[in-house]
C-alpha cells in the first residue's frame, strides 16, 4: 500500500520527530462518513429551555405555577359560590355560616342537608365575617394578583425596552437627556405617588362603568400607571446598558454599511441580541409587581372592596388572627407560592439565558 | 467610445479625504483627533490598492469614511465618475460593500447564514419571491465554497475562515462594483489566510470587482494589491507600483515598515539590516508639526517641522510625501 503515498520522505536527520508518512492509514468510507456529522444545529431559543428544563427548582415552579393557574381558571366554574356572595339557605341569608373552619357547614346548612338528603358544595377553606366562602374569595385574590403582576411587567416590557432601545441606540446627547429623565424617575418615592394619585383619580375619574378595571377600582388604575411611570426605568436602564454593548459589535456596522435603516438595525440585529435580559428582566418583574400589590391592598390602598386580593385578605384576617388563624394562613401561602415560583423561574430563566452565566 | 473613456477613469477618486472626531478633553471642551488628514487617492477598475500602516495610523477610518459610516469632516469622494453625498449613500451602497476584520463579531450570533446573506437582498428588495431570494443566497454560498446544507446553521457554528467566507458572500450579494476589505484576514491564521486571500484574488478575476484592501501585513498586500499605499497619523506617505515599493522604498517610514518584513529564509534574515525606529508614535491629539514623521525621522531637517511635504510623483506613478527624499 506503501506506493499510494506520493508524499516525498524527507531524509532524516537523527534528532528530528518527523513521522514518517509511510505509517500513516488511509481512512474508510465509514470512517469518512463520520466527519460528516456535526452537532445538531441549536438555536439560541433551544439551547435555553434546555437548560432551563434542566434545573429542578425551575420545573417545580413551573408545575406549581401551573397548578395554581388552573385552579384560578376553572374553580369559579366548579364552585358554586361566587366572591361577594353571601352564603343563602333556601334563598334565606345564612347568618350562622361566619367564620367557619375549612370544610364545616352552618347549622342551617347541616339541617337543609338532613332535611332533603342532598350534599352541599363544600366550604374549602371556611367562610369569612361576612358568611362569604373564603376559598372562592382567595382564588380571586390571587386571580388578582397574578393579572396585576403579568400585566404591570407587560407595561414595563413594553415602555422600557423602546425607551432603553432608543436611548442606548441613539447615544451622545439623547441618550444623555432620556437617562437624565430615568434618573429623576428613580428618585421619586413611588408608595407617595401611588397614594397621590389615588386620592386625585378618586376625585377625578369615575372607573366603576369601564369593565375589569371598575371591578378592580381606582386604586388599581393608578397602581398600574404608577407601574407604567415609574417601574419601567430599571428596564430601561438595563435594555440601554446591554444595546450600549452590542452596538459596539461589527455586525450592526455591517448592517449600517449594506444600507439598513436604523429601525431594522434595532430590530434585527440589536434586539434579538439583548433578548435573554429582557426575558430575565420581565420574569424577574412579576413577583415584584404581585407584592407591591399585595402590601398596598394590605395597607388598603388596592383593589376596591368587594373584590378580594391577597393583600386585603391578610389584611382582614389579622383582627382575627387567634380565633380564626386559618384566614391568614391561605392568602399568605397563596402569595408565597406565587411569589417564590415567579422568583426561582426568573433566577433559572437568567442562569439558562445569559450567556456570560454559562460555564 | 464614451463608455470606452469612462472605463479609463478610475472608479475611485479620493481628494483630500478629512476625518475628525471629537475627543472631549475636559467638561466643556473638546479637541479634534485627526484620524485621517488630507488623503487622496485613486483607484482603478478592477485594480487593487492595499492600504498599509501601523495600528491607529487611519486606515480603517479611511475604509468607514469612504462608506460614509462615519461622516467625514472633508473632502470628496467620487465613486464611478459621482460624487458620493449623505443624500445619494443609499444608493451608492448597492455599489459599495465591506468585507470586516473579526469574522466573530460582524456576523450577527442570532441570524442563520441565510439571514446574514440574505440581508443586503432584503434591505435593497432585490428579488421577487422566496424562491429567487433562496436561488440568490445558494448561487452566492456557492461562490464562496461555502456547504449548501449549511444554510440553516448560525455564525458560531463555523470557523474563522467560514465565517469570514460568509461575510464576503455578504458583501457580494448585491453585486457590488467595489469592497473595502478592512484587514480581512488579520483575524485568522496564516493557512486560511492564504484560502481567504486566493477566494478574493479568484472573485477579481470572475466578477472584476475592485478592492481597497486594509491590512498590516506587508507580505499579504503585496501579494494581492497591483498599488500600495503607505499610511502614517493619518497622512499618506507613499504610493506606489507593490513591486516597485518592494524594491525601491522612498520614504523612510516605508523603508523601516519594509525592513521590519520577517523574512523566511534565516541567512538572508540575517544579513538583511533592520531599521529600527526612535520613540513612539506622537499621539493623533497631539500631533507634530509639519511632517507627521519627523519626530522619529533619521533624516528629519528644519524645513520638516514646518510644512508637510506633498504627496509628489517620482515617475511612473510612484508618488512620495518627503522633504528629503
Amino acid at each position: 500500500m506503501a506506493e499510494n503515498y506520493d508524499i516525498p520522505v524527507p531524509k532524516k536527520s537523527f534528532l528530528s520527530l518527523q513521522v514518517d508518512p509511510k505509517m500513516f492509514e488511509k481512512a474508510t468510507d465509514d470512517e469518512k462518513r463520520q466527519q460528516d456529522v456535526m452537532a445538531e444545529s441549536t438555536t439560541f431559543f433551544k439551547d435555553g429551555m434546555r437548560r432551563l428544563m434542566k434545573n429542578p427548582l425551575a420545573v417545580m415552579s413551573m408545575i406549581i405555577l401551573a397548578v395554581v393557574i388552573l385552579i384560578l381558571i376553572f374553580a369559579p366554574i366548579v364552585v358554586p359560590y361566587d366572591y361577594d356572595e353571601i352564603i343563602t339557605v333556601e334563598g334565606v341569608r345564612d347568618k350562622g355560616a361566619a367564620n367557619l373552619a375549612p370544610f364545616e357547614y352552618s347549622v342551617k346548612e347541616q339541617s337543609y342537608m338532613e332535611q332533603y338528603g342532598v350534599s352541599i358544595f363544600p366550604h374549602i377553606f371556611g367562610t369569612d365575617e361576612l358568611c362569604r366562602d373564603y376559598f372562592i374569595r382567595v382564588v380571586y385574590g390571587t386571580r388578582v394578583s397574578l393579572m396585576v403582576g403579568v400585566f404591570a411587567s407587560i407595561m414595563v416590557l413594553i415602555i422600557g425596552t423602546i425607551y432603553g432601545a432608543i436611548s442606548g441606540y441613539m447615544g451622545g446627547k439623547v441618550d444623555m437627556v432620556m437617562m437624565r429623565i430615568v434618573d429623576i424617575i428613580y428618585s421619586l418615592p413611588d408608595l407617595l405617588i401611588i397614594i397621590l394619585l389615588s386620592v386625585v383619580f378618586k376625585e377625578t375619574l369615575d372607573f366603576s362603568k369601564v369593565p375589569i378595571i371598575g371591578k378592580l377600582g381606582t386604586n388599581m388604575v393608578s397602581m398600574f400607571i404608577v407601574f407604567g411611570l415609574l417601574y419601567w426605568v430599571s428596564m430601561a436602564r438595563l435594555v440601554r446598558g446591554e444595546i450600549l454593548g452590542i452596538k459596539q459589535n461589527e455586525y450592526v456596522l455591517a448592517a449600517k454599511s449594506m444600507g439598513a435603516s436604523s429601525a431594522r438595525i434595532i430590530r434585527k440585529h440589536i434586539l434579538p441580541n439583548c433578548l435573554s435580559v429582557i426575558i430575565i428582566m420581565t420574569a424577574q418583574e412579576i413577583p415584584t409587581a404581585i407584592f407591591t400589590e399585595s402590601y398596598l391592598s394590605f395597607l388598603g390602598l388596592g383593589v376596591a372592596l368587594p373584590m378580594p386580593s391577597l393583600g386585603s385578605l391578610a389584611n382582614a384576617a389579622r383582627s382575627g388572627m387567634q380565633s380564626t388563624p386559618w384566614k391568614l394562613v391561605f392568602p399568605a401561602v397563596a402569595i408565597i407560592l406565587v411569589v417564590l415560583a415567579f422568583n426561582l423561574i426568573g433566577d433559572a430563566m437568567r442562569d439558562a439565558f445569559d450567556p456570560k452565566l454559562k460555564q | 467610445m464614451a463608455e470606452e473613456i469612462r472605463n479609463d477613469a478610475p472608479l475611485v477618486e479620493v481628494r483630500d479625504l478629512k476625518q475628525y472626531f471629537d475627543v472631549r478633553t475636559g467638561a466643556f471642551k473638546s479637541k479634534p483627533l485627526k484620524a485621517v488628514d488630507g488623503v487622496s487617492f485613486d483607484i482603478n477598475r478592477g485594480e487593487t490598492l492595499g492600504l498599509v500602516g501601523e495600528s491607529g495610523c487611519g486606515k480603517t477610518t479611511v475604509g468607514r469614511a469612504l462608506l460614509h459610516l462615519y461622516k467625514p469632516t472633508g473632502g470628496t469622494f467620487k465613486f464611478d465618475g459621482q460624487l458620493v453625498t449623505d443624500k445619494n449613500i443609499g444608493s451608492m451602497r448597492r455599489q459599495m460593500q465591506m468585507v470586516f476584520q473579526d469574522p466573530y463579531s460582524s456576523l450577527n450570533p442570532r441570524m442563520t447564514v441565510e439571514d446574514i446573506i440574505g440581508e443586503p437582498l432584503d434591505i435593497h428588495h432585490l428579488y421577487k419571491s422566496r424562491s429567487e431570494r433562496h436561488d440568490n443566497i445558494m448561487a452566492l454560498m456557492q461562490i464562496v465554497e461555502l456547504n449548501a446544507e449549511h444554510e440553516t446553521r448560525y455564525a458560531h457554528e463555523f470557523s474563522g475562515g467560514q465565517r469570514q467566507r460568509i461575510g464576503i458572500a455578504r458583501a457580494l450579494a448585491v453585486n457590488p462594483k467595489f469592497i473595502v476589505c478592512d484587514e480581512p484576514v488579520s483575524a485568522l491564521d496564516v493557512s486560511i489566510q492564504a484560502q481567504v486571500i486566493n477566494m478574493f484574488e479568484d472573485l477579481q478575476a470572475i466578477l472584476g470587482v475592485t478592492y481597497l484592501f486594509i491590512a498590516h501585513d506587508l507580505l499579504v498586500v503585496h501579494h494581492i494589491s497591483k498599488r500600495i499605499a503607505v499610511m502614517y497619523l493619518g497622512k499618506l506617505v507613499e504610493i506606489a507600483d507593490a513591486d516597485e515599493l518592494n524594491s525601491d522604498p522612498v520614504h523612510p517610514y516605508t523603508q523601516s515598515l519594509l525592513s521590519a518584513v520577517p523574512i523566511p529564509d534565516p541567512k538572508t534574515a540575517r544579513a538583511a539590516k533592520r531599521i529600527i525606529l526612535q520613540g513612539d508614535v506622537p499621539s493623533p491629539l497631539n500631533m507634530p508639526s509639519g511632517c507627521p514623521f519627523r519626530t522619529r525621522c533619521r533624516f528629519a531637517t528644519d524645513q520638516c517641522a514646518v510644512e508637510m511635504p506633498e504627496l509628489k510623483d517620482r515617475g511612473s506613478g510612484h508618488m512620495v510625501a518627503c522633504w528629503n527624499k
